[in-house]
């Protein structure tokens, strides 16, 4: 257990005394153990995108009452692979009155700010591939760059639908971004840190799910409409939109997309597990193994949530936004603020 | 110089929501649809021409590929005009077992209705579980003249094929667990909250507006206008039945939505009681070899899922027909939509369209 436990530290100790033992300089060491982590954060997105794939498609066929992916290999495991392969080998196609450089920069602008989000979040004990001190900061001021992304994606493929739906992308996620940073923020107050890794170490007696349960359903709605997922996935709006603004996209490009989304969801639910869950804090198990329990958990969450739900629509979306959350938020600091000085003066 | 233009946003004939090859033009404002136009045509077959180079028998299966959903009754429908114009006697048996298929039919018509209004929505699992049960009506009809979509199961003066023997017990299980199955449906989409948003006050047509465009079917009395052929100028042998007539007031997608579940219930009533009182006997009555018509001129109009459909049939005395023309309730029911959907937003707009139900095989013909 002990060695499970430390496993991906040990493994990061391994190569920095290897690599001392060829008597490298120290900046080359740090340099290369930072690529190695860069290497295996990419690692682990891949994996997980072909497991959450194949585990949406799997929890929708259960909800549905059909089998779901079958065929290749135990359970349909393999399908995504092979999916991959095929949307690898496809055509390359770019719409002849497409805005080429902004249709071929947006799918990897989605994708980046993606992965840039794993940088800071604490995967278990000593885990943390940079430990920034505003940490969370980082976090909701990269995940914002994604708009831009899909307003590019929108905006370059020269199509009414992609355009409707680039539009609709920019409407939603800057009035959700607003009451998902005011939720975080009454965790932020509690802890007076940024640091995800203080925020954890916060938890270890009592999860701030307990202390902070409307900030945390004001996280998750606002995070799920961040995501672009079920309920509120109008930008692809398949129904009236046919694609929104994926609808150009074919092959690679479009897979980014996917990729991207499913990246964004893992980090989400992670910022989740690290503000709400008590990060890494668990018993018996290896620390990692708890976060990714608890992550996967919220993803099944989020998963069973867009399979059972209508899509709500585009005005309701925006007046539940600005006149129920943000209001709810609001007060939900305001009481956390109170609370915190009342428990300031009964500790004297 | 910077200038504005109207934006022109051609929904289908390719599109996912548009239940086949329907294309309308939107003018939207931003989200806001200003003005809607229909373009239809994109699936037409001539099938009232074809009818004209067709003996009275060979058109049948083309009546299956008008509405393909609820075929039974548009067999039903243009059966019995042949009927009424040489005035053949219809055995018990078969006039029986012609509501039965007719009112399944009905049913599995309206359940697709439901479940294309789900994912019109974008509640996607509730497609499932609709089809699912479709899928035992179709299996029930597979049964009887092994076909599940296009069955050319009438015949002038009955019908091809007798009941089964396992067709009774398997059709009164059907039955018997349909209201638990429906109340999933209930559960899991009518009462979310979402979907209530999204169709409760949305797409009204009012009564008068309703009947100005010659709406009929569900959408007529979802906007409270009791009008159903089968009550009104009862056809075949609905007058011996028992069945309400459901009615809802608002006229908005929510009452369209539930009121096919209402005419469920009562098609379940109606086959309930067409089970218990079938008579024994023959299926098929006395019909001439080779079918020709006197000169003359019908006008007769059945119930089917989707409004009042009407065979007006002009002979010459030959064995074909001089001139045959279909009343199709989703063509005249089409008519509305651009007023309906002027004004909502583009989501609305779906959910106007998944609401009237149309079914393009027949708008088009």
């Amino acid at each position: 257990m002990e060695l499970l436990e430390r496993l991906f530290v040990n493994i990061a100790g391994l190569a920095r005394t290897l690599m001392a033992g060829w008597s490298l300089p120290n900046s080359i060491i740090e340099l290369v153990v930072l690529i190695l982590g860069i290497i295996a954060i990419i690692g682990l997105i891949i994996v997980d995108a072909i497991i959450l794939v194949w585990l949406e498609r799997k929890i929708a066929g259960f909800i549905q009452e059909r089998p779901g992916p079958n065929r290749l290999g135990p359970a349909g495991v393999f399908q995504t692979i092979a999916d991959t392969f095929k949307l690898l080998g496809k055509e390359d196609v770019i719409p002849r009155s497409a805005d080429r450089w902004v249709f071929r920069l947006a799918p990897p602008l989605v994708f980046v700010p993606a992965i840039m989000l794993y940088a800071v979040i604490p995967f278990g004990k000593d885990m943390v591939p940079v430990d920034l001190n505003v940490g969370l900061f980082y976090c909701f001021s990269i995940a914002s760059l994604g708009t831009m992304s899909f307003l590019m994606a929108g905006w370059g493929s020269h199509n009414k639908y992609s355009l409707l739906g680039g539009m609709r992308t920019v409407a939603q996620m800057i009035s959700y971004e607003i009451p998902l940073l005011l939720s975080v923020l009454g965790v932020v107050m509690i802890v007076g840190s940024l640091n995800l890794s203080d925020i954890v170490a916060a938890q270890k007696n009592v999860w701030f799910i307990i202390i902070q349960p409307v900030a945390f359903i004001i996280y998750l709605i606002a995070a799920t409409a961040e995501l672009n997922r079920g309920p509120f996935d109008l930008p692809e709006g398949e129904q009236e939109l046919v694609a929104g603004v994926y609808t150009e996209f074919s092959g690679m490009r479009w897979a980014l997309f996917f990729l991207a989304e499913y990246t964004n969801m893992v980090a989400t639910a992670a910022i989740a597990v690290t503000l709400f869950f008590g990060g890494w804090h668990g018993p018996w198990l290896p620390s990692w193994m708890w976060f990714f329990l608890k992550v996967y958990l919220i993803i099944f969450f989020f998963m069973v949530i867009k399979w059972t739900y209508p899509r709500i629509r585009v005005d309701h979306l925006m007046h539940f936004g600005w006149k129920f959350l943000i209001p709810l938020s609001l007060a939900n600091l305001l009481l956390t603020g109170v609370g915190i000085e009342i428990y300031r003066f009964m500790r004297g | 110089m910077p200038r504005t233009q109207e934006l022109n946003l051609n929904m289908g004939p390719q599109h996912p929501s548009t239940h086949g090859v329907f294309r309308c033009v939107i003018t939207p404002d931003g989200e806001t649809v200003t003005r809607v136009e229909n373009h239809i045509g994109y699936l037409h077959r001539g099938i009232e021409k074809i009818a004209e180079s067709k003996t009275y028998p060979q058109f049948i299966p083309y009546t299956d590929r008008m509405d393909y959903l609820c075929s039974m009754v548009y067999n039903q429908g243009y059966v019995e005009t042949i009927e009424k114009m040489l005035g053949i006697e219809v055995p018990e048996r078969a006039e029986y077992i012609r509501v039965i298929m007719a009112e399944l039919s009905r049913i599995a018509s309206h359940l697709v209705m439901v479940a294309t209004m789900a994912i019109d929505l974008a509640g996607t699992s509730n497609w499932m579980y609709c089809f699912r049960e479709r899928e035992k009506i179709l299996d029930l009809f597979e049964m009887t003249c092994g076909s599940r979509m296009t069955f050319s199961y009438m015949r002038i003066g009955g019908v091809a094929e007798d009941l089964p023997e396992e067709f009774i017990p398997a059709c009164r299980k059907f039955i018997n667990e349909f209201p638990e199955k429906m109340n999933e449906v209930h559960e899991l989409l009518t009462g979310n909250e979402i979907f209530q948003a999204r169709t409760k006050g949305i797409g009204i047509l009012p009564p008068d507006m309703a009947v100005a465009y010659g709406v009929t079917g569900p959408n007529l009395r979802a906007s409270g206008v009791p009008y159903d052929v089968r009550k009104n100028q009862p056809y075949s042998i609905y007058d011996r039945f028992d069945f309400k007539l459901p009615v809802r007031f608002n006229g908005d997608c929510f009452d369209r939505y539930l009121l096919r579940f209402d005419e469920m219930e009562q098609s379940c009533r109606i086959i309930e009681q067409a089970l218990d009182s079938l008579p024994e006997g023959e299926i098929k009555g006395k019909v001439p070899k080779m079918i020709k018509i006197p000169p003359g001129e019908i006008y007769h109009q059945v119930e089917s899922s989707k409004g009042a459909l009407g065979f007006f049939l002009v002979s010459d005395g030959s064995n074909k027909p001089y001139r045959l023309h279909v009343r199709g309730p989703s063509f005249v029911n089409m008519g509305v939509f651009p007023e309906l959907a002027k004004g909502w937003k583009i989501q609305d707009v779906i959910s106007i369209l998944a609401s009237l139900d149309p079914v393009l095989g027949e708008v088009d013909r």
